[in-house]
């Protein structure tokens, strides 16, 4: 019990919902221990947490082989649609939030969210398209400055 | 099972020591574990939440989750922590007598 771990930073570098609610729910939890938590969305991961991409995350059909679905059923249209509001449902009645909500949960229970430099270049985003939560954008080098003497959870 | 003293009470804790009998639960008893906790005094704010889910839990048989807390209007998620800093569901459930959360959210 002496060796508790006190703090977290989590990286979310992929854009599917699948991907992005692991980091999430991470993030909270340890908020929810009493765990410091920084979370460090890049490349795709950072659609989470970009104002009109945030509420549109989706579930991919494809080349999933733990959605146990053939991929050429995968690409038909409104596949992932589907599969994506059949989740969120099911996530919603777990009481996990949908993405927007998550964020703001966590930003509220004192979690902290930055996006990264590198792909914030290459997209040509601006910190005006990120939700408010967002503190601010950081470079790799800043990243490790934050997460010093904690662990790092790559997602 | 164990049990813990608190003044001249006893109770019957979990590993965790969680409370495993709410019958046993006093408002006293309360002040003490928020001490423990390290809560310090409770407030009329306090008393608000844990009222709430000792009757959620006696209603529903479930404790609410601190999305749930938030939506009722209650006290706000930021609140909720500034309240029970350190793990709000965890230190409030202890507080009000209940069993330790077992959610992930």
């Amino acid at each position: 019990m002496e060796d508790k771990i006190k703090k977290v930073s989590i990286i979310i570098s992929k854009g599917s919902l699948i991907d992005v609610y692991p980091g999430l729910i991470m993030a909270n939890g340890a908020r929810m221990e009493g765990i410091e938590a920084n979370l460090f969305f890049t490349f795709f991961g950072m659609d989470a947490i970009i104002k009109k991409r945030m509420a549109k995350i989706k579930v991919a059909t494809v080349g999933n082989p733990g959605m146990h679905m053939a991929s050429l059923i995968g690409i038909l249209p409104g596949m992932s649609a589907m599969a994506t509001a059949m989740m969120l449902k099911t996530m919603d009645k777990l009481g996990f939030p949908p993405v927007p909500e998550y964020i703001e949960m966590i930003a509220d229970a004192g979690g902290k969210l930055y996006a990264c430099k590198a792909t914030v270049d290459m997209f040509k985003l601006k910190k005006e398209d990120f939700c408010p939560q967002v503190e601010s954008i950081i470079t790799v080098g800043g990243f490790y400055e934050m997460a010093a003497g904690g662990q790092i959870i790559f997602t | 099972m164990p049990q813990k003293q608190i003044g001249n009470a006893t109770i019957d804790v979990d590993a965790d020591g969680f409370m495993t009998n709410l019958s046993q639960w006093t408002r006293d008893i309360a002040a003490a574990l928020a001490k423990e906790e390290g809560i310090g005094e409770l407030t009329a704010a306090h008393w608000k939440v844990l009222e709430y889910i000792q009757k959620e839990f006696k209603e529903n048989g479930a404790v609410p989750t601190i999305r749930r807390i938030n939506k009722t209007g209650l006290v706000s998620t930021k609140e909720l922590y500034d309240l029970f800093p350190g793990g709000p569901a965890k230190k409030a459930e202890k507080i009000a007598g209940l069993a330790k959360p077992v959610g992930c959210v």
